[in-house]
């Protein structure tokens, strides 16, 4: 649905400075990219906590912990998912940013 | 009984339910209405085959067993769908444009489109998937039989071996309904609406029966939110124990398996409308896996604490609402587990069939068939049955593993086995999306050692020992190779065997793939698709693949209604012929067609396949360095195209000038000839009327002086001459332009025929005094020509001279070289010369550089030029010099032969 690019031309050279808009979208990327690895960090923490052993925390705590971390991504998907989606309608093409 | 039978008829009810909303879907699709079924929700909730019958018993099962773990199957899948932006944008991206039908034609299709490959991947799939559909089939037999056993309980009989036909009715009527509904036709891009929209009210069916009985267990047993926790921390499981290794481990594969599954990759990449649903599925569907894994912990330590100790943690969604007397929860939980179980059959066997029936079905039964892809007649019935009987067989596969494998083993473990070997495909997918250096080669050979460890290691130990290999191979290795163990590979002693196979097969398989993919060299092809997918943002034009001309388009036409079928075929060629421009209904075989037309196919039977057949018409894939380095970098295929085009157009504009060139001497010729017609009328008629005029002087005056009658007669006369000359110059010219003209060739000196022709032309008193200036040394030779003819050339080219030289002291030098070949010899004068304009138009016939002068009829130039025609020579206007200059060239072997 994007990539209407002009097949013939002169080659495509992006510009090396670009407008507020695209700036902000291209950063909105970068999160999306980001995320999951912030989801890995996150969920990877518990392996630190003391296990097995009487210092170990409560499984109710954990549960909420772990059910805390995937709300936060799910909302945070969500809010990324929706700043794509709209940049998607404005810009309609994505092709520089693979 | 009664228990059972209202189970039953819920059952079949559901099942005739969903066979409308099948049934209804295809309809709606069919006519073009069905805008709802490619909804993002829609999409979102085909994705939940994720959650299989495994996933809704064994979770709690798993949860019962060993805790927290359970949530790491499903945190894996998250994390993809969270970063879908890294790699399921780009499958997706890849899967639209390449027009991919599964994970195993994407494989083959990103491997220069080798069908060995595919072969391989649909294999592994094949085996790796049987056990997971065993356990779905285990799965319902496991909740049948939970209400069987209550029924009997209540009767007080004893059950019978009912379990093997629940098994076989269920694998049957499944098999029934993907064969309906997955094979109703062959869709171009592979999409089932009416399975899809199935399997979505499948999705919510289970959720809601989960969240039903979990909001049972927490607020109807466990007395709210709060006290439900302490319950949990006070049970078996209260406490943070946790396998680091398992929980990574586990996150990992269950990543990896979501994105290798076959039936993940229907739903994610084939299923797939619209690119835009991700995005919402990239949260939508984390949450549908929050949701279904809330309640699992509180219904595992329900169940632990309510039931007698032994019942089979796995059927504690059904049993703990059983004992509770809540049969109608129970029945509601039972058709979310069978909704579970029989979603992921129907995508598995349809993902599983379409591999198998364009991978290794189509392949054999074209080449046996013989006569290939020319062959008329519809192969569609061909593929539509062959997958109909892989779905059959697939199915009927599963059944024959849950047999073999009695069924006891718990279910959890079944699944990770299956997540393990489909995960051996991850790093050939990977690598061939994100890396252009992977290979064919490095594909089958990282593919095929994952297999094999995952074989030795995970599958052929999970039949138990003693199945396949013995109690002492297991405990001692093969041969009494203890390292070889294949629960402990290289002497790993104590690790939990899923990770130890995960470990040792994906680490090898790994570097294996990269090993040799880094000493490979890949075909030509393969770099080609290399590029296509890696760089999928970048080209989204195919490659340059096919050499149009060779193709007959006929025969591709023959072929592509075996596999579109007639209609859909003349369709397309009539579309493709109208958007080339041409009348008929055959396209030119361009390789744009042809990239469509492979395209097209390849949405029917597969890549490989497509690209086999057409190049059985074509003659084969013709792509060359040149086509690599088009790729490469299109800014070379622009310059030249561009340079092509520069060319034609100057050679167009050189052409033009030309025309212009013709069309205005054609002009001036014509104006001349106009001119000369007047001109011959009045040089004819002026003669006449003096001659007329004077003879008639001489007629009617008697008395007439003699002195005067001489004058008038002499005058008679001299006209007479001149009319005579006139005509005699036209009639040499004809002659000479007709070439019956004889030539008397003698020999004598180019001196002596100069100084005849000097002498000749100076000898009129007409005209003005005129020097010449010669070279005696240069003329001293001897021709061999009609010397007669070649000295009229020189007397006309003095007279002019001598009549339009319009210098004070009119000069003529004659210059006479010898070149290479020929001898050259330039008259040329001290006046102004002939004008430009003039120069191409006084060897015409009747030329006239000026009315004003008109001394002769305008013959001369045309006259001498027809004479150096026919001695061999030319005479052309000598441009750059002072002033009027001829250049009269004649062959050297006019000299030589006298010499």
């Amino acid at each position: 649905m994007s990539d209407n690019r002009p097949r013939f031309g002169p080659p495509h050279r992006p510009p090396p400075f670009l407008e507020r808009g695209t700036y902000i979208q291209r950063r909105v990327m970068d999160a999306a990219r980001l995320l999951p690895l912030l989801g890995v960090f996150l969920l990877a923490l518990p392996l630190l906590w003391p296990a097995g052993t009487e210092a170990a925390p409560a499984t109710s705590r954990t549960l909420t912990y772990i059910f805390g971390v995937w709300t936060v991504l799910i909302v945070a998907a969500a809010f990324l998912a929706y700043r794509l989606g709209r940049g998607e309608g404005a810009r309609g093409r994505d092709a520089a940013d693979g | 009984m009664s228990t059972l039978n209202i189970l039953i008829a819920v059952c079949a009810t559901y099942v005739i339910f969903l066979f409308l909303i099948a049934f209804m879907a295809e309809r709606a699709a069919m006519r073009g209405r069905g805008h709802w079924l490619r909804s993002p929700v829609v999409y979102t909730l085909s994705l939940s085959i994720y959650c299989t019958g495994w996933t809704f018993y064994g979770a709690v099962g798993n949860a019962a067993r060993s805790g927290l773990e359970y949530v790491t199957i499903y945190l894996g899948p998250t994390l993809v769908m969270v970063g879908w932006w890294w790699v399921l944008r780009k499958l997706v991206r890849i899967g639209r444009t390449q027009r991919v039908t599964s994970i195993a034609d994407l494989i083959s299709s990103r491997y220069g489109k080798s069908n060995t490959l595919a072969v391989g991947v649909t294999i592994l799939a094949v085996i790796a998937i049987t056990p997971y559909i065993a356990l779905q089939l285990q799965s319902v037999t496991l909740a049948f039989e939970v209400f069987a056993n209550e029924a009997a309980a209540e009767a007080g009989t004893a059950i019978g071996q009912a379990q093997d036909q629940t098994a076989l009715w269920v694998a049957l009527g499944l098999a029934l309904f993907t064969v309906i509904f997955g094979t109703r036709n062959l869709d171009a891009n592979e999409r089932h609406h009416g399975v899809v929209m199935a399997i979505a009210v499948e999705a919510v069916v289970k959720l809601t029966a989960l969240l039903a009985v979990g909001v049972f267990v927490v607020w109807g047993l466990g007395g709210g939110v709060s006290a439900t926790l302490e319950r949990i921390d006070a049970s078996a499981l209260g406490h943070w124990q946790m396998n680091g290794g398992r929980w990574v481990g586990m996150t990992l594969l269950s990543a990896a398996a979501f994105l290798c599954l076959p039936r993940m990759f229907q739903v994610l990449v084939v299923e797939n409308d619209d690119e835009g649903h991700l995005r919402t599925a990239s949260w939508a569907f984390p949450l549908y896996l929050m949701l279904m894994s809330l309640f699992v912990l509180p219904i595992a330590v329900t169940g632990l604490d309510l039931m007698p100790v032994g019942t089979n943690p796995d059927t504690f969604v059904l049993t703990v609402p059983l004992s509770q007397g809540k049969e109608g929860l129970a029945m509601l939980s039972f058709l979310g587990g069978f909704s579970s179980a029989t979603s992921m059959v129907i995508v598995a066997a349809i993902a599983l069939s379409t591999m198998v029936s364009n991978h290794i079905v189509m392949p054999v039964w074209l080449r046996v068939s013989g006569g290939g892809a020319k062959v008329s007649g519809d192969v569609r019935h061909v593929v539509l049955l062959s997958r109909r009987l892989s779905i059959v067989g697939i199915v009927l596969l599963g059944y024959f593993y849950y047999r073999l494998s009695g069924g006891g083993e718990a279910l959890t473990a079944i699944g990770l086995v299956s997540f393990a070997g489909i995960a051996q495909v991850l790093p050939v997918l990977l690598g061939g999306i994100f890396w252009r250096g992977a290979t064919r080669t490095g594909a089958m050979a990282g593919l095929t050692v994952g297999f094999g460890l995952w074989l030795y290691t995970s599958f052929v130990p999970s039949f138990g020992a003693g199945m396949v290999f013995s109690e002492a191979l297991l405990s001692h290795g093969p041969l009494g190779l203890y390292w070889l163990r294949p629960e402990a590979l290289f002497g790993i002693q104590g690790m939990d065997p899923t990770l130890h196979a995960l470990l040792w097969s994906m680490s090898l398989s790994t570097i294996t793939f990269f090993v040799i993919s880094l000493i490979t060299f890949p075909a030509p092809l393969e770099r080609l698709q290399a590029a296509q997918f890696v760089s999928i943002y970048q080209h989204t034009g195919g490659p340059r693949s096919w050499t149009g001309g060779v193709a007959q388009t006929e025969d591709l036409m023959i072929m592509t209604q075996r596999i579109l079928g007639s209609h859909e075929a003349q369709a397309l060629f009539q579309r493709e012929a109208r958007r080339q421009g041409l009348s008929g209904d055959l396209p030119e075989p361009t390789p744009e067609f042809l990239e469509l037309l492979e395209r097209e196919l390849s949405g029917s039977v597969g890549a490989a396949t497509a690209h086999a057949m057409i190049a059985q018409i074509v003659g084969g894939m013709q792509v060359s360095v040149e086509d690599l380095m088009a790729v490469a970098d299109e800014t070379a295929q622009i310059m030249e195209y561009s340079a092509r085009l520069e060319a034609q157009s100057e050679e167009l504009s050189r052409t033009a000038r030309q025309l212009r060139e013709a069309n205005r001497k054609l002009t001036r010729l014509s104006v001349q000839k106009d001119a000369f017609l007047s001109q011959i009328s009045h040089e004819l008629r002026t003669p006449m009327t003096s001659i007329r005029a004077f003879s008639e002087i001489l007629r009617d005056s008697a008395e007439l002086a003699p002195e005067d009658q001489v004058k008038y007669a002499s005058i008679i006369h001299d006209e007479a001459i001149r009319l005579t000359r006139l005509l005699d110059d036209l009639l040499d010219l004809s002659v000479l332009e007709n070439g019956q003209v004889n030539l008397n060739i003698r020999q004598g000196r180019l001196g002596a025929v100069l100084d005849r022709a000097a002498d000749a032309a100076m000898a009129s008193e007409a005209g003005r005094k005129l020097t010449l200036v010669r070279k005696a040394k240069s003329e001293d030779f001897v021709l061999t020509t009609d010397l007669d003819r070649l000295s009229q050339v020189f007397i006309n080219l003095i007279n002019n001279a001598r009549k339009y030289c319009d210098a004070d002291n009119p000069r003529l030098e004659i210059r006479v070289f010898r070149g290479e070949d020929r001898i050259f010899l330039d008259f040329v004068d001290n006046g102004t010369g002939i004008a430009a304009e003039a120069r191409d138009l006084i060897f015409e016939k009747f030329a006239r550089v000026s009315d004003q002068r008109a001394g002769g009829a305008g013959l001369g130039l045309a006259i001498c030029r027809q004479i150096m025609r026919r001695l061999g020579g030319e005479i052309s206007y000598l441009a750059g010099e002072s002033g009027a200059a001829f250049r009269v060239i004649l062959p050297a072997e006019v000299a030589m032969a006298a010499e």
